[in-house]
């Protein structure tokens, strides 16, 4: 069993530990969970390690392959009558969301330390959860893909469902059933694509060295697109987002916000521009108008919400924007965007849900007006917080910064399918967003944690526990680490995303985007 | 007397007169699985089509391949099934009418709510 | 010609280094044990910096003395590839300006924060205040070695937190906190601009690098490690590239490309240093902590714009229009904020609206100079250069007396010379620098400054100009009459002392810069283009310069010099009923701006997109689920639970089938 396939065994492994622990020793769950996620940690850190080895070398050819290279590969036939197979492996892209991943569950099983309702389905569900998303960014067989994109997401349902607050069946059911639509958008794609290629196989690598007819690209691309779209909050069909972070605990959030709605990037860069280029090239600027409205929507909308929770939903919703904008822009600094802004909003918004959780556990409300001064009782939380609103408003130093001057630069330069005139204003009013972003993190936060306090039994809260400033401490040093350091990140990613690029040309070698 | 009539009177029975008989049978079944109140009477009509069925079977076995006996083995199998089909159907009836007092198929529409 | 670097050319990165060190350290390490050693590690961090910058400045000086000054970019380190032959890369860029302005910030910092550690006594804040105060230096000194535009993009949005994070320093108070939202998110606006500029100069860079860069790259004595990039200064401001730039037109009200670059970068520059009409957040930053406005809001952060329009001169000057824009918009906020700073009663205002003024003085000297008559230039660096002094001063002396009176308010001071005589003498030296009496500080760089506006035929600036030096003096002697002679008028005022040494330590320093800086040479270190006709001092704008000065404290001491005269103003006020008080309400502008951004853009924008969402969007899922569940229930009618019924369907579509195919088939 090679690394990769450990990689998903831990977290499954990890649940059966959690299954067959009685539920009534609860803290022995928790922190079973904790060490199997701490456990994943190393061990994403060991393959990562192994990545950076066998692919540094490559980093020089990769400038003119059209074919991702992948590394750590393990391929077994599964029914191989029907080209299925079992095949993980990683490049760069995936490495990035791994690590994304790693850490987010890490953190996210230190930050719901405190739920004590049905601990042990809580934490089985979520690790299974956790299990598929792994298999999401490792797989590269599209059957396999999609199976792991549905364990994903089916869990879910039962996790927001019974830990959620508010309206949370409502919320959950919106989200499930939202996504499962996405999902048959992309499941037809999938079919499509292993019947129009001449060899039937899922096989990603066999399939992108397949010629599909431009007609055929013309209507699957934009299926899968939106397919993943829905999951990666493309306007309009990213309603499930504030209702469902909103309604879900805080784990549960920080996954999802921060982990599976990467998996629609993801699958869109992966699947649907990988596969389908001149797909792209025909659709890439009517989802850029999309994804434009997203940004400047979803800021917009968050200025005037009073829920942290639909607050960073909506802040969410204009920073997914810019993952979809990189996607559909087709050059290579939007692409690392789309790849650095994943990781940086997924970092982000962990932090951002899992503070919240933190802060509604103590003051019992999550409602803005509510709240104020607390930062004099909580100056932890209240710094982290400021990071991740300075991170999200595009600082530098911090990692937001790098993802989004990346997209702005690759919005600007256009490609060459596209009049530059018009990518070119698009990205103009994308920018835009970076002052209403500034405007609603300093009105929310300045209002919950600084002036005065206003309420008198907010003076006896307390600051971050131990488990609390573990988390929020790791989340914060990966998002200074990005935004101080980002040559390690491009390094790792960027001799996986130029195939992406070459694709699109036919020449097959990186070209300006010259107009 | 019709000329069919009058046809089939005069032959000895072939195919035809014992499908003819299999499709009358399996008829009265229908209509009264379909119009009887009674569970039971239902249940008895469920038996009269398993009953044209299983003919059936012995029927073409006869006819068609005369030395094999696949027919027949299948037609005892029916009667095995209809013999448990009827146990497990009376024992619902009973628990049934334990529990509501009647076995009035009209009444018995839980499946709707 | 080949140059041996010294130590502290080649290791110019320890001068931000240096602070950002000692922002970590003290922030994560010191602070929660140790205030006092908090501000001890601080300071030391800044004053090492400081010498650093000295020896530098000597080093670089005395290695090109006597011949022109290079651009050098001794050390660099690829920070961000955006794609290959496309990378930032962070360095330090040494030449006469950022020398200038490296000299100015750790020597204003190094003091500022020798202050503090007096000033801020007893304050729960105390190591938080000098981690932000690090944070800021280092931010600050990046900026100024930036030898790319992206870098200083970069640096540009640190110094703008910290400055957000200093004015907000009283987080309880919420005018501060408002005050530190309004200046982040002006000069977040105006970064916009910025933002949207690099991006444009960033592209053309790019296209244009591979065919240029090698006309370009041997002209220059840079020693940078990575060659030049195309997001570099020296790029940028190539005579190549703006050729290569300038008559690139775009179908946009008919401006070429260059001039909207250049215009966007201004609207940058112009946020930053608190232009007209984004001058609004400066005034409210006062809110922060008084040696924060010293360094941040008088002397550093708000000349980077100002630094920002001298470093890429070149290619301003390559844009007439763009130029004409920085012209009027410096020459129209110095006259402005010279207005509305007669009105204002609390002290630091009145101060922030001279800095206003003044900074509008050194963009309007940029504005009014041209490549080939470049005095502007230099005289703009030198107003910045004393300005920096003697106006941190005013702060600093002011922090000193509002720690005594402790009010803002000149109406609660009064009499304060005897009381606090060392703060006096140091205010009186700044004041008179800053009206321009010679022979201090700013009467050199003044005139210099008007000696530009007149050369090039700006003969509206050069009035505007001279009214301008009037109104600073009144404005000034206004406040230092009032503050330091007539009668005490509050309590606080006739229980104040002396400040401590390590307050009156730094105000003396100052002191003595702010008279003598004005000796320094500035032509012969600094200049760009031509070379420089105007020498010394031409009495012909020198004298009449002096005389509205004199003129200003001759109105002043009529007006305010003492009770009697106090009732003057208050007369003269009156009569002048309307203007002044729309003088004194700083023009409405505020209230303008409160009206766009909370009755337009929250209630028409903001507003209607959350309940369209909520709505519309979130309505078509919605329906979506319910036409499903409304199609269920009708079907479900259909549902008897009569399993005799379904069978009966059953059947009749059974038989429906058998003779669809006996029709089809038989």
């Amino acid at each position: 069993m090679g690394i990769c396939s450990w990689l998903i065994a831990i977290p499954f492994i990890t649940m059966l530990f959690v299954v067959f622990t009685p539920a009534d020793k609860w803290q022995r769950i928790r922190w079973i969970s904790a060490v199997g996620c701490g456990i994943h940690l190393v061990v994403t850190a060991v393959m990562v390690y192994k990545y950076w080895q066998l692919a540094a070398p490559d980093l020089a050819s990769m400038k003119t392959a059209t074919l991702t290279k992948l590394y750590l590969v393990e391929q077994v036939p599964w029914f191989p009558s029907l080209g299925i197979q079992y095949f993980l492996g990683v490049d760069g892209i995936s490495v990035a969301m791994i690590i994304l991943t790693s850490i987010i569950i890490f953190t996210g099983s230190l930050a719901s330390w405190y739920v004590e309702i049905r601990t042990k389905e809580f934490y089985a569900l979520l690790l299974l959860l956790v299990s598929g998303v792994f298999g999401v960014f490792l797989s590269f067989d599209l059957f396999l893909f999609f199976m792991m994109y549905e364990l994903a997401v089916l869990p879910m349902y039962l996790l927001i469902g019974i830990w959620g607050t508010g309206p949370k069946e409502y919320a959950a059911m919106k989200l499930t059933l939202m996504l499962l639509v996405g999902s048959a958008f992309v499941l037809v794609g999938m079919l499509a694509l292993y019947w129009a290629s001449p060899v039937h196989t899922f096989d990603l690598q066999v399939l992108a060295q397949q010629t599909f007819s431009n007609e055929f690209q013309a209507w699957v691309f934009p299926m899968i697109f939106i397919g993943f779209g829905v999951l990666g909050a493309l306007y309009p069909l990213h309603t499930w987002s504030p209702d469902g972070h909103s309604s879900a605990p805080t784990a549960v959030s920080m996954l999802h916000a921060g982990v599976l709605m990467k998996l629609g990037g993801y699958g869109a860069l992966r699947i649907a521009v990988y596969l389908l280029p001149e797909g792209a090239k025909m659709w890439g600027l009517f989802f850029m108008f999309l994804t434009t409205i997203n940004i400047v929507y979803g800021a917009f909308g968050a200025v005037m919400q009073k829920d942290l929770k639909y607050f960073t939903a909506y802040s969410s919703v204009s920073h997914c924007g810019f993952v979809l904008f990189g996607v559909a822009t087709l050059n290579l600094m939007a692409f690392k965007g789309a790849v650095i802004q994943m990781f940086s909003h997924g970092i982000m918004t962990g932090l951002f849900f899992g503070l919240i959780g933190m802060v509604y556990g103590r003051t019992h409300t999550r409602i803005i007006p509510d709240m104020g001064g607390l930062g004099k009782v909580m100056p932890w939380l209240a710094t982290c917080f400021y990071i991740a609103g300075l991170a999200s408003l595009g600082l530098p130093g911090l990692a937001g910064f790098v993802a989004e001057t990346h997209v702005f630069l690759g919005g600007f330069f256009g490609n060459e399918w596209t009049a530059t005139w018009m990518t070119r204003t698009l990205t103009i009013l994308a920018t835009g967003s970076i002052v209403v972003t500034a405007v609603y993190v300093l009105r929310g936060l300045g209002k919950v944690f600084q002036g005065p306090i206003t309420d008198p039994h907010f003076e006896h809260l307390t600051d971050a526990t131990l488990p609390e400033r573990l988390s929020t401490g790791i989340l914060v040093a990966t998002l200074l680490f990005v935004g101080v350091a980002p040559w390690f990140f491009i390094d790792l990613i960027e001799g996986s995303v130029m195939p992406l690029v070459n694709r699109l040309h036919e020449t097959g070698a990186i070209v300006a985007m010259t107009k | 007397m019709n000329a069919l009539t009058q046809a089939l009177a005069n032959q000895t029975p072939g195919l035809n007169h014992w499908l003819v008989l299999s499709t009358v049978l399996f008829s009265i079944g229908l209509y009264g699985l379909l119009t009887r109140r009674n569970a039971v009477g239902i249940l008895m009509a469920v038996e009269v089509m398993l009953n044209s069925a299983a003919l059936n079977f012995v029927v073409f076995n006869y006819f068609v391949t005369p030395g094999a006996f696949d027919g027949q083995i299948m037609a005892i199998f029916v009667i095995a099934v209809a013999a448990a089909e009827v146990v497990v159907g009376m024992a619902i009836f009973v628990a049934m009418f334990r529990l509501r007092h009647s076995v009035d198929v009209n009444r018995i529409d839980t499946l709707k709510h | 010609m080949e140059h041996e670097l010294g130590f502290a050319l080649s290791n110019a990165w320890l001068v931000p280094a240096l602070p950002l060190i000692s922002f970590v350290v003290v922030g994560l390490f010191i602070r929660p044990y140790s205030a006092k050693w908090a501000g001890i590690v601080a300071t030391l961090a800044v004053m090492g910096s400081a010498v650093m910058a000295y020896a530098i400045a000597w080093q670089y000086f005395h290695l090109y003395h006597g011949e022109d000054h290079p651009a050098i970019v001794p050390w660099t380190i690829e920070w961000l590839r955006y794609q290959p032959g496309m990378s930032v890369v962070m360095g330090t860029l040494i030449d006469p300006i950022s020398v200038l302005l490296m000299v100015v910030v750790t020597t204003v910092s190094a003091l500022v924060h020798l202050y503090s550690n007096g000033y801020m006594k007893g304050d729960p804040g105390f190591g938080r205040f000098f981690t932000y105060l690090s944070l800021f230096t280092f931010s600050m000194l990046g900026l100024v070695l930036a030898p790319n535009i992206v870098q200083m993009y970069v640096f540009w949005e640190l110094v703008g937190v910290s400055s957000f994070l200093l004015i907000g320093f009283y987080y309880q108070k919420p005018s501060a906190v408002a005050a530190s939202k309004k200046a982040f998110i002006v000069t977040r606006f105006a970064d916009l601009g910025f933002l949207i500029g690099v991006l444009t100069l960033g592209y053309y860079g790019y296209l244009s690098f591979p065919q240029l860069s090698p006309s370009i790259e041997p002209g220059l004595a840079g020693l940078s490690t990575s060659g030049l990039q195309p997001f570099d200064f020296a790029y940028i401001n190539s005579p190549e590239f703006l050729a290569y730039f300038a008559p690139m037109q775009v179908a946009f009200f008919g401006f070429s490309l260059l001039t909207m670059a250049m215009v966007l970068v201004f609207m940058g520059a112009a946020g930053k240093s608190a232009m007209f009409p984004l001058h609004i957040w400066l005034p409210d930053a006062m809110e922060g902590p008084t040696p924060v406005s010293a360094l941040i809001h008088a002397a550093t952060m708000v000349v980077a714009g100002v630094y920002l329009v001298a470093r890429l001169f070149p290619a301003f000057a390559a844009s007439e229009t763009a130029l004409l824009l920085v012209m009027v918009v410096g020459t129209f906020t110095s006259l402005f904020a010279a207005v509305i700073g007669t009105t204002q009663d609390d002290i630091k205002r009145v101060l922030a609206f001279s800095t206003l003024s003044q900074l509008g003085y050194m963009m309007l000297a940029l504005g009014v100079s041209t490549m080939a008559h470049p005095l502007g230039y230099t005289a703009s660096m030198f107003h910045l250069f004393t300005h920096a002094f003697f106006k941190a001063l005013l702060f600093l002396a002011a922090g000193a007396v509002i720690h005594a009176v402790h009010s803002n308010s000149i109406w609660d001071m009064g009499g304060l010379a005897k009381k606090m005589p060392i703060t006096h003498l140091c205010f009186l030296t700044a004041t008179l620098a800053i009206a321009g009496i010679p022979p201090l500080a700013g009467f050199f760089s003044k005139d210099e400054i008007l000696a530009a506006a007149l050369m090039n035929h700006h003969y509206v600036v050069f009035g505007v100009a001279m009214l301008v030096a009037g109104l600073t003096a009144f404005y000034m002697f206004r406040i230092y009459f009032v503050t330091f002679w007539g009668p005490h008028r509050g309590h606080g005022a006739e229980h104040a002392h002396e400040a401590p040494v390590l307050m009156w330590l730094p105000l003396a320093i100052l002191a003595v810069l702010s008279a003598v800086a004005g000796f320094v040479p500035m032509s012969h270190y600094i200049h760009i283009g031509a070379p420089l006709e105007h020498e010394g001092i031409n009495l012909a704008i020198a004298v009449p310069a002096s005389l509205m000065a004199v003129l200003g404290i001759g109105v002043a001491f009529f007006l305010y010099a003492g009770m009697k005269a106090t009732a003057r103003a208050e007369r003269l006020a009156t009569a002048l009923g309307v203007i002044y008080r729309t003088i004194k309400n700083k023009f409405y502008i505020d209230e303008v701006y409160l009206f766009v951004t909370h009755k337009i853009i929250f209630n028409y924008i903001s507003r209607p997109i959350a309940w369209f969402d909520r709505h519309v969007v979130d309505g078509g899922v919605d329906l979506s689920g319910w036409m499903t569940r409304t199609t269920g229930y009708v079907l479900s009618l259909g549902q008897t639970g009569q399993v005799q019924v379904y069978g009966l369907w059953y059947t009749a579509g059974a038989l429906f089938v058998l003779l669809i195919f006996w029709a089809a088939l038989g």
